[in-house]
């Protein structure tokens, strides 16, 4: 980060070191992130609860664990901010929705229990996209998200809260969700590392689920090693989770530094057709210049259904939608959140579902809803999930012959705020290079590469094979290099 | 116009599992509301389901016990509605069309039809589904319009086991529901407890003229939770279909519930507003793939059925059909009877005793009180008494005829004693009995009895009191 950092150090491994040995301690090193998000978050709006108490309870711990020669865990003393999607034990959980405004889980959700057992500090909870619907944390019913690197912009979404708060180091890293895109174009439009992992690779058990088949939990980092680091520690098979594989989980951070020499890159010409700004295209062409620089055989390949717009983004937000119609259905004000004043049954349901819920939300849910009814199923459930299968086989066909593929993560850097929220359409078609990897399972990852004329940061986005995790974040390490030099 | 019946029913049972179909918590009836839940089944943000592997093995024993093929793949599908007892707003169920294939198609249950003869009631499939909590209106406890929820219900395992539109009778209907309630007990697949709702009934009715094919309009018949109201309800539905058909009228698809306490039919208050769940598949869930190795396993699980135990017994031992019939129709009394038969006891005294007798002591506690009754050692009447102490204390026949000095009174001059005493001590009553009141007898035999303590032999007594009185 230009300027100055609140932080002693760049990378977790070590600041958690300085913390292990003494230099600083965890409760010293939360005191000066809280005072940070006192002083900015007003202005960027990244934190929807700051949990002062939990944090310094739990450095404190830490830090008595420390002191008295017990081992600690990989991230011992890290401040780390969570999207408000992940169910945190007796911290309230919001989805930045009116409807969960008061709820608090009674559980933890897995990634949290192990980032705990990490000796994680939970700062508190992210501002999102409500439920995880949006490409810009507009819709969110706790304000917009701003982008550290211009106020007037958005910061992304719907992990906007957790790009910007490592972008203005109010954490030092965060958790996010991707469903269809949610992780990587934040973390472009901010400037930070971005990964959604494999599907399957990250326990879901506790994430409040928007898109079922499509949802990831994944890292939003200062750097690449931190991404690796931080997926070292919430991958893995979880029983809990029937759609979590049982892929053994490598060491992410180690051999980062092996390079891209021999490697084939692929780059899918239709994403690099009309519609990508000028900028963004010349920013992602030099990261991808760096990657040939560095050894790698570029080679340009063809998707043709899954580098097409209207199949994909179709395809999406039929699927998307309709599993959110119905893991949407639980928030009905019978047993927790909002309920309005109602005098029947069906009042109460249509009343606290209609105030709790915000546009955007509503919106999808009668579009799902509408796609998986009697008579329209076929044609619009069952067909998107026939595309899929071509989507996912256009990327089977390119990892044939690459090891990895390169695209933009938008056509665009971070617009401004209001600038797309009148055509819910024209939000949509920001997702284009991202929703595809969502549907296809594969795993997804963006690195900053450059900034546009105006200074807005750009990232380019790798993408592997199933389970490529390790060799993405070593792609991506060169590009990381290459940027600062 | 002669109209004929035509009934399918659709039964769900509870699975007998440790824990519910998604989670740990357990499946148990009652409890204090709300405290089997977790939050998978209490479905809080987040929380994800899954699959209790017994659920799997428990339906495809069942599914091989009548017949069914077991499906090498099928998927749960979400159900979705909105109603205060389902916390989900969707329900995990499967489904069958041409794309979805339940766990298991096909079987039959052979109901025996009014002429005697045996028939196969198709199935047309059984499948797995969670059930839902419980809805509580009307109590004294419940202020008045509101409504209270208890989620212990919330995914509990059944299984929904669908009849073809093969019964004809409510009668049929009737034996169709007491086989598969045997079948399910007999399985272990469900405890079978009705009080307990683990057994549900829906029936589907219709009538059309007799001698057609075409199907009329059903009505469903919900809430019939005996097997006698079962048929009773179903009866009061075809009147009712007959009487309007009669009177010009058209049935009206409908669901009708059924009030056990009046014996009467009244159209339901439909929970959801539309009949469109809008099923897919559940995305939180994996398909359930059954291969032939496994059904081969759970193939071993399926006990002896009903109708070979009944063969097989008519084979082996000298009983009557009808005991037969009695000691089969539970598994539990069968090998019971088996048991105390490997233990020594002969077929038809170890008939006798089990059919009119609980079972209360082991099998070879009870071979050995009908060892003593064989030999002589002891009268059945001091049998009784000797059983009551042997399930209160555990203690073995011989010791407590022992210790209480049961031991039958056989002895010729020892009981000629004791029936002259009570000739000597009842004249007028000898004298009335040798005048042709035979059934004095009766009198004698108790004052023997209250003079022996109900010790003395009957079959030698009653010789006596003939020689003597004549």
């Amino acid at each position: 980060m230009a300027g100055d950092s609140i932080f002693p150090a760049q990378t977790a491994q070590q600041l958690s070191t300085k913390v292990q040995s003494g230099e600083c301690t965890a409760r010293q090193l939360t005191g000066k992130v809280l005072a940070h998000i006192r002083a900015t978050d007003n202005s960027i709006n990244a934190y929807i609860t700051v949990d002062e108490e939990g944090a310094c309870q739990q450095a404190d711990l830490i830090d008595k664990k420390i002191a008295s020669g017990q081992s600690v865990g990989p991230l011992a003393g890290i401040p780390i901010g969570i999207k408000d999607v992940l169910c945190t034990k007796g911290l309230r959980t919001t989805c930045a929705s009116k409807i969960l405004d008061n709820f608090i889980p009674p559980y933890d959700a897995t990634v949290i229990t192990r980032l705990r057992n990490a000796d994680a500090i939970i700062l508190g909870k992210l501002n999102m996209d409500e439920f995880a619907m949006g490409s810009s944390n507009e819709n969110s019913s706790f304000g917009t998200v701003k982008n550290p690197h211009d106020h007037t912009r958005v910061a992304g979404g719907s992990s906007g809260g957790s790009a910007a708060a490592v972008a203005s180091e109010e954490a030092f890293m965060t958790l996010g969700s991707d469903t269809g895109g949610s992780i990587r174009q934040p973390a472009s439009f901010c400037g930070t590392v971005g990964l959604k992992p494999t599907y399957g690779r990250v326990s879901r058990y506790g994430l409040i689920a928007y898109a079922s088949s499509l949802d990831q939990v994944g890292p939003l980092t200062r750097n690449v090693e931190d991404a690796a680091l931080l997926l070292n520690v919430i991958a893995g098979h979880d029983p809990s989770d029937s759609t979590s594989a049982n892929e053994p989980v490598p060491n992410y951070t180690a051999d980062l530094d092996k390079g891209v020499e021999g490697l084939t890159i692929g780059i899918p010409k239709e994403y690099f057709a009309d519609g990508l700004e000028d900028d963004v295209r010349q920013a992602v062409m030099a990261g991808i210049a760096s990657l040939e620089k560095n050894g790698a055989k570029i080679r340009e390949i063809s998707i043709p259904t899954a580098g097409h717009a209207a199949y994909t983004i179709a395809a999406y937000y039929i699927i998307a939608t309709a599993e959110a119609s119905s893991n949407l259905s639980r928030f009905d004000g019978v047993k927790y959140g909002f309920r309005a004043e109602a005098s029947n049954l069906t009042e109460m349901y249509t009343q606290s579902r209609s105030q709790g819920f915000g546009a955007e939300v509503k919106r999808r849910i009668m579009l799902g809803t509408y796609a998986l009814s009697a008579g329209y199923y076929d044609a619009y459930y069952r067909k998107a999930q026939q595309v899929r299968t071509l989507i996912k086989q256009d990327f089977d066909n390119a990892f044939s012959s690459c090891d990895l593929l390169a695209s933009p993560v938008s056509p665009t850097p971070a617009f401004k705020i209001g600038e797309k929220t009148d055509d819910p359409l024209q939000m949509y078609l920001s997702d284009i290079y991202t929703v595809s990897v969502n549907l296809a399972g594969i795993p997804g990852i963006s690195v900053p590469c450059g900034k546009s004329s105006e200074g807005l940061p750009i990232g380019l986005q790798l993408l592997g094979n199933t389970f490529s995790e390790h060799t993405l974040l070593q792609a991506a390490h060169v590009i990381e290099r290459e940027h600062a030099s | 116009m002669n109209y004929e019946p035509v009934i399918g029913l659709e039964v769900h049972a509870q699975l007998a599992t440790n824990t519910k179909i998604f989670c740990g918590c357990s499946p148990e009836f009652g409890g204090e509301p709300n405290t089997h839940v977790c939050p998978v089944c209490l479905g809080l943000p987040g929380a994800l389901p899954v699959l209790n592997q017994q659920v799997v093995e428990m339906a495809i024993r069942i599914a091989l016990a009548v017949g069914c093929t077991i499906q090498p793949r099928s998927r749960f599908l979400r159900k979705n509605y909105f109603y205060p007892d389902l916390p989900k707003g969707y329900q995990v169920s499967q489904f069958q069309s041409n794309e979805e294939m339940p766990l298991a198609t096909g079987g039959g249950i052979e109901v025996p039809t009014a002429n005697g003869d045996m028939k196969t009631i198709t199935l047309t499939r059984i499948h797995m589904e969670e059930d839902a909590g419980k809805s509580i209106h009307e109590e004294s406890f419940v202020a008045s319009g509101e409504s209270l929820v208890d989620v212990n219900r919330c995914g509990v395992p059944l299984i929904e086991i669908v009849s073809e539109p093969d019964i004809s009778t409510s009668e049929e209907a009737f034996h169709y529901i007491t086989r598969l309630h045997q079948m399910l007990v007999y399985t272990g697949v469900s405890e079978g407890d009705m009080e307990k709702g683990h057994m549900r009934i829906d029936a589907n009715v219709s009538i059309r003229p007799v001698g057609t094919t075409e199907l009329g309009t059903k009505v469903e018949v919900k809430n019939v939770n005996s097997f006698r109201n079962c048929q009773r309800a179903i009866d009061i539905e075809i009147e009712r279909q007959i009487a309007l058909l009669e009177t010009g009228g058209t049935i009206q698809q409908a669901t009708m519930l059924y009030d056990p306490d009046r014996n009467q039919l009244r159209p339901m208050r439909t929970k959801e507003d539309s009949d469109d769940y809008r099923y897919f598949p559940d995305p939180d869930l994996v398909p359930v793939v059954v291969d032939d190795a496994w059904v081969d396993r759970v193939r071993e699980q399926v006990p002896e059925l009903p109708e070979a135990k009944k063969k097989r017994f008519a084979e082996s031992f000298d009983i009557s059909p009808e005991q037969i019939e009695e000691l089969t129709a539970s598994r539990e009394r069968a090998e019971y009877f088996e048991a105390t038969i490997e233990a020594g006891a002969e077929a038809k005294p170890a008939a006798n005793w089990i059919q009119n007798n609980e079972i209360k002591i082991p099998a070879e506690a009870l071979a050995d009180l009908l060892g003593l009754m064989k030999e002589g050692t002891i009268s059945s009447n001091i049998a009784r008494k000797v059983f009551d102490e042997m399930a209160d204390t555990g203690e073995s026949a011989q010791a407590i005829v022992e210790k209480q000095g049961l031991v039958q009174i056989s002895d010729t001059s020892e009981l000629d004693g004791i029936v002259d005493e009570i000739i000597a001590n009842s004249p007028s009553e000898v004298e009335r009995y040798q005048g042709g009141d035979k059934k004095l007898v009766g009198f004698f035999m108790g004052q023997i009895m209250k003079a022996t303590k109900g010790q003395a032999n009957p079959q030698m007594v009653n010789q006596i009191l003939r020689e003597k009185l004549g």
